[in-house]
């Protein structure tokens, strides 16, 4: 028997208690820090003989050279997997202004929002935002069990690492919005992506094409999941410099403005998300966009963090490009490809180009490029306004940027 | 080198779960709700979400449930599921209001066999000396 989806009897059980930040106090924030380096370590990819340490300091020195700035201009450092104290101690420096915050992929889109305002406070003037992971050759072991709800409520069950769950958060998008839509959807996103990643020698896909054949005969990885719908799983590192929009005049490239930024989580554990269908990106979507005083129709790059498939069409409803249930539409018929009129991660994204376990970094370093003409084939035609979109945990936490051409 | 899987992963309860995992271990699935408001919450806390800072009384659940979604997984996640697979995940909503994950047991792990809003009932399955997990199976 099949119970339809019913508006009027589903409800979240907990309320959405977000309100709204002072935005004029945000707004006098906008424009006054700029990215001004952004770059990957030395490679990624499978890198067997490099520590996640390792590919943080090779990003760290490659896009402080990318800003034609040096280690000793920076005053503040930021990471998530790692301390702060580790990445300092590694890389020699005494930051005055700190951050671990860890929230999963999203950390250091997040990151960009604490720097701009510890920047515009005083606490520092060049921001180092720095990542580093080993996803497929790290030589650590699982970490324990540390009694948390989630050790205690899901992995007994099996429900361990993003797969499992944010399958289950798309097999109820099916049930709300259709199940054939929305496979149709997912498949239109793994192959434009490809099609990107086919344009970018960094990619791990460059050279491998993707047809929807390849796609629909794909394994089960955890169904509804196939393989192509899932991220992959590599080694890699980058990292991004900030500072005042000022000091980025005299900044190798100039600077990459800042113009809007926002974060936010409403739960960690899948079984615990209020709307399968509706992450924070509905809060930070908004607030980014408001603080930049632009609207969906003015971006010219979406690059929203694909762990799976799934998660950009969740995204893109959630960050309003489209209303609930109209993502299918969004992303059909290759829209997002390349020559699609809606271009989403150009570099070929988690799905594609890499994804170390932590990806939302490489969201801001792609969309910097784009911004500042430097993708070379892929390089999309009068990019002034970007927006780039990290999601982190099993759905929980979003950071959002816009970011706009020197 | 060994074949064998590793250890089931075990919960490690805590203070505010024990009377939890207690009751799964007696076959009985057990809940906690706001003492003012009568609202029931998932997972244990020290206190009540509806009430910040509110205290909570346990009771003990129905055992009925709707399957609210699911997945089935078809690669192990962990070591230790490598004999599992494929298995089936959920998140059920109980009759009470709250939302638990747990696995569907007692039926093929083919979505064809599961629908979004099927009727379902709790059986407990023992996965060590100390920990029985809650399960769910059709009603």
């Amino acid at each position: 028997m099949l119970v339809a989806f019913n508006e009027d009897t589903y409800r979240p059980k907990r309320s959405d208690s977000f309100t709204m930040p002072n935005i004029n106090r945000l707004k006098a924030l906008s424009g006054q820090s700029a990215i001004v380096g952004v770059a990957e370590s030395d490679q990624i990819g499978n890198v067997p003989d490099k520590s996640p340490l390792a590919h943080h300091a090779e990003a760290a020195i490659n896009a402080l050279d990318d800003a034609g700035l040096s280690l000793s201009d920076v005053d503040g450092l930021l990471t998530a997997g790692w301390s702060t104290l580790d990445v300092a101690e590694y890389l020699g420096i005494q930051p005055r202004f700190t951050d671990s915050t860890s929230v999963g992929g999203s950390s250091f889109v997040i990151h960009i929002a604490h720097a701009i305002a510890a920047i515009q406070a005083g606490y520092c003037e060049v921001a180092l935002i720095t990542h580093g992971q080993a996803g497929r050759n790290d030589r650590s072991p699982a970490p324990p069990n540390l009694g948390t709800p989630q050790n205690q409520y899901e992995r007994p069950y099996g429900i361990i690492g993003p797969p499992v769950s944010y399958a289950m958060a798309a097999r109820r998008y099916m049930h709300q919005y259709g199940e054939d839509r929305t496979r149709e959807a997912m498949a239109n996103i793994s192959v434009a992506t490809r099609k990107w990643a086919n344009m970018n020698d960094k990619a791990y896909f460059y050279d491998r094409p993707a047809t929807f054949d390849d796609y629909h005969e794909s394994r089960w990885i955890v169904w509804p999941f196939h393989l192509l719908d899932c991220c992959l799983v590599t080694d890699a590192g980058a990292a991004i410099v900030v500072t005042t929009a000022e000091r980025a005049k005299d900044c190798a490239k100039g600077g990459v403005k800042v113009l809007g930024a926002a974060e936010g989580h409403d739960h960690s554990m899948i079984s615990q998300m209020p709307d399968l269908t509706s992450a924070f990106g509905r809060n930070t979507g908004k607030q980014a966009l408001d603080m930049a005083g632009v609207s969906h129709s003015d971006l010219d790059l979406m690059m929203i963090y694909d762990s799976f498939t799934y998660t950009v069409l969740v995204s893109l409803e959630n960050l309003g490009f489209c209303g609930p249930g109209e993502g299918p539409d969004l992303v059909a018929n290759q829209r997002t490809a390349p020559g699609g009129d809606f271009p989403v991660n150009t570099s070929g994204g988690g799905l594609s180009y890499t994804h170390p376990g932590m990806y939302g970094i490489f969201t801001v370093v792609e969309a910097v490029r784009q911004l500042r003409g430097e993708t070379g084939e892929r390089q999309l035609d009068d990019c002034d306004l970007a927006i780039a979109h990290g999601t982190g945990g099993y759905l929980s936490s979003t950071g959002t940027v816009i970011l706009a051409a020197p | 080198m060994t074949t064998d899987a590793p250890a089931r992963l075990e919960p490690v309860s805590q203070p505010e779960s024990d009377q939890y995992w207690e009751g799964a271990r007696n076959g009985e699935l057990w809940i906690q709700r706001d003492k003012a408001t009568g609202e029931y919450q998932f997972y244990p806390r020290a206190f009540s979400v509806a009430t910040p800072g509110g205290e909570v009384e346990w009771v003990k659940a129905s055992g009925n449930a709707t399957l609210h979604t699911f997945g089935i997984v078809h690669i192990p996640p962990h070591a230790s599921f490598a004999g599992e697979v494929p298995y089936i995940t959920a998140i059920v909503e109980l009759e009470e209001g709250p939302k638990m994950a747990a696995n569907i047991v007692g039926v093929e792990p083919d979505p064809e066999n599961l629908t979004i809003g099927m009727p379902l009932k709790v059986e407990f399955t023992k996965i060590s000396e100390d920990y029985t997990l809650p399960n769910f199976t059709p009603a």
